[in-house]
């Protein structure tokens, strides 16, 4: 039976930044399965991804007649098992936004950091040629490579070693991965936003500056966090393909690029913005990878030294800006605060076998009670922030109105995860936190108190002024 | 085009807790295994003698004679920590010793932990569902033979036992890690310095 499946809005197909770095193309089973198995297979994987949404399927050829296949582009179910926060930047580059609508992922996560979330979809060749190859990974092994039947137990075994020598070529990919270079731009683009909510004239160049010294620290800080992280990484599946995991670089290395970037990064921050960014920058990387790392396979508290974290960057973009901590910058730091919660508890609460396994003392397996109210708690919480926001300047009177249809329904659904407490309403609790923050940044932005006012007053000053 | 196409989607529902474990895992050590790398031979590696008495049982691995770096191999099947063989050059200071042994100890330390865990989570897992199922009055497995869970809320009741029961445990490795973790990195340090020093020295020989 022939079929075409017209999957995929290809979602955000042109911001597939993260599928730039992962640029294979799969050919479907459907070539090697005739027709409507095929179709049976496609359609029971859609039933295994956990991820509702299923829009990253892009379908590049359908073709008709005898050789019907689909190639997928960056197809995303063996992500989906556990939705990471590449996963969140994918869907939230599935809708249409403009910048900077910011998914401000905090490192906290490092669960579902995992930004090389394409595992073993990957072609492999029929002879490897490069043992140290990127390309290869040893999942691949489960499979006989089609067409070669002259592998041995043995030789796959063998094949399955490799040489930790590093190619310069493999280094940007490795380095993007221990930097969990996705996570750190959402985290960037946080900073970004709170840059661009500040009160003052926009000035390009000390915007870039903090932008990019942001997104420096975070690097630094994320590799410190996987260098750290080794042993309990290989065992959790999101993770097990970082870089020091699969041992593509030693150690030392890790340490060393994490220098490298924190260094410059935080310099950078600090003589070209000013010394208060440079010390939140520092003060958030001491803070990820000296506090809630370790923490959090010590106590449960991990979750709210995380939320911090996540929420010093636009408070660094703020101060970046202002070069003083405002009301403004605690309030824009205080909804990512509130808003980590719910999205991370609801995650969690899917993963708890994994978490009690690696060890991790996670709320959602310690105090599950705890848990769902802290959730619920901050939903609200939301709400009420995003009132404070006009009382501060921040936005005006519209923000807090046109923000209360997706607050409510977010609460909403932390209310259903309060009451339910199942896989399902967790799991719809975590995709709503993943749109929501982007659009409550970007009503935000849409509804910042104009300078226009201001500037109209000093403007008439200094006119009064001259005539007098 | 032809393409090997991988298993993708091995995790279907929650099978295997997410691992995607090799079929093969060489642990049964063959005297003459050869490994055919990228269509070379490797014969026994100089360094199979010391390794063989901290890593044999992880891998029968043998390392190409001519390879100056260390080897990293699959993950393990119950550790998931992934073995590696490490290069013994031929004039080892004392210094590249001391580390060597070190990442070796490390390794088996890292792996009867991770072994342990594993197992005994599994183990306890299984005992669990047991008694609960039997407590409710049904069967192992249901009318078709597959295996009867739990929900998830009943297991949450094991999961936080599991951590809380192991908490000194986990507490403990930990601190251990970490000590170890920077030990070896420290003295990886050492060794690229005392290396990069010994290059110039001799550069500076042979230009005199």
């Amino acid at each position: 039976a022939r079929w075409r499946r017209a999957v995929g809005e290809g979602g955000g197909a042109g911001k597939e930044a993260s599928v730039s770095d992962t640029e294979t193309m799969y050919s479907v089973l459907c070539r090697l399965l005739p027709g409507r198995l095929g179709v049976c297979v496609f359609e029971t994987l859609q039933k295994v991804t956990i991820i509702k949404q299923f829009p990253k399927v892009i379908v590049r050829h359908c073709r008709s007649g005898n050789h019907e296949w689909l190639t997928f582009r960056h197809f995303t179910i063996p992500k989906c098992q556990y939705v990471t926060k590449v996963d969140k930047g994918l869907y939230q580059r599935a809708k249409p936004k403009a910048a900077p609508s910011a998914l401000p992922f905090p490192e906290k996560q490092p669960i579902i950091n995992d930004e090389a979330v394409v595992r073993s979809v990957q072609q492999i060749p029929a002879i490897p040629s490069h043992p140290s190859s990127l390309e290869e990974n040893s999942t691949t092994e489960r499979t006989a490579m089609a067409g070669d039947n002259e592998t041995t137990q043995d030789i796959k075994e063998a094949k399955q070693w490799k040489e930790m020598k590093v190619q310069l070529s493999d280094l940007p990919g490795i380095y993007a991965r221990l930097s969990k270079i996705k996570l750190t731009a959402l985290v960037a683009t946080t900073a970004s936003a709170g840059f661009a909510m500040a009160p003052v004239p926009f000035d390009l160049g000390c915007f870039l500056l903090a932008t990019f010294g942001t997104g420096l620290a975070s690097c630094a800080a994320n590799s410190i966090n996987q260098f750290f992280e080794v042993p309990f990484d290989s065992n959790m599946n999101r993770t097990k393909n970082r870089p020091l995991v699969r041992g593509q670089i030693s150690p030392l290395h890790a340490v060393s690029f994490a220098v490298a970037c924190s260094v410059p990064g935080i310099a950078l921050l600090t003589l070209g913005v000013n010394p208060l960014t440079g010390a939140l920058g520092a003060f958030n990387i001491f803070l990820y990878t000296c506090c809630y790392t370790p923490m959090k396979r010590l106590s449960i508290l991990n979750t709210w030294v995380g939320s911090v974290v996540g929420a010093i960057p636009p408070v660094m973009g703020w101060t970046a800006a202002t070069g003083t901590i405002g009301a403004g910058a605690l309030l824009l730091g205080g909804i990512l605060y509130s808003w980590q919660f719910p999205h991370f508890n609801a995650l969690s609460w899917n993963l708890r076998e994994d978490y009690s396994r690696g060890g991790y003392r996670m709320m959602s397996v310690t105090h599950p009670l705890l848990c769902k109210r802290v959730a619920f708690r901050h939903c609200i919480a939301l709400i009420g922030l995003s009132t404070l926001c006009p009382v501060f300047d921040v936005t005006t009177w519209t923000f807090p109105l046109i923000s209360l249809p997706i607050n409510l329904y977010i609460s909403y659904l932390g209310y259903r995860f309060y009451r339910d407490s199942n896989r399902n309403s967790a799991r719809k609790l975590f995709f709503c936190s993943l749109w929501h923050l982007p659009m409550l940044l970007l009503l935000m932005l849409t509804c910042k108190k104009s300078l226009f006012e201001n500037e109209n007053v000093v403007h008439h000053k200094v006119q009064t002024e001259m005539q007098a | 085009m032809r393409c090997g196409w991988i298993t993708v989607f091995p995790f279907a529902g929650k099978l295997s807790m997410g691992r995607i474990f090799h079929n093969s895992r060489v642990k049964e050590a063959a005297g003459d295994r050869y490994g055919v790398l990228a269509g070379r031979c490797c014969p026994v590696s100089s360094s199979a003698a010391d390794q063989s008495e901290n890593g044999a049982e992880i891998s029968s691995f043998q390392s190409p004679a001519d390879s100056h770096h260390d080897w990293v191999g699959p993950p393990d099947r119950l550790s998931n920590l992934r073995p590696m063989k490490f290069y013994t050059p031929k004039l080892e200071s004392k210094l590249e010793q001391e580390l060597r042994k070190l990442r070796m100890a490390t390794q088996v330390w890292n792996q009867n932990f991770w072994l342990n865990q594993n197992v005994t989570f599994n183990k306890e897992k299984e005992k669990f569902i047991h008694s609960r199922l039997k407590a409710k009055g049904i069967g192992l497995r249901d009318g078709e033979g597959r295996k009867n869970t739990l929900s998830a809320e009943e297991m949450a009741e094991f999961y936080k036992d599991f951590l809380d029961v192991n908490y000194n445990k986990h507490v403990n490795y930990n601190k251990e890690w970490y000590k170890r973790n920077f030990t070896i990195t420290w003295l990886m340090g050492r060794v690229v310095l005392q290396n990069a020093w010994r290059k110039l020295r001799k550069r500076k020989e042979v230009e005199q």
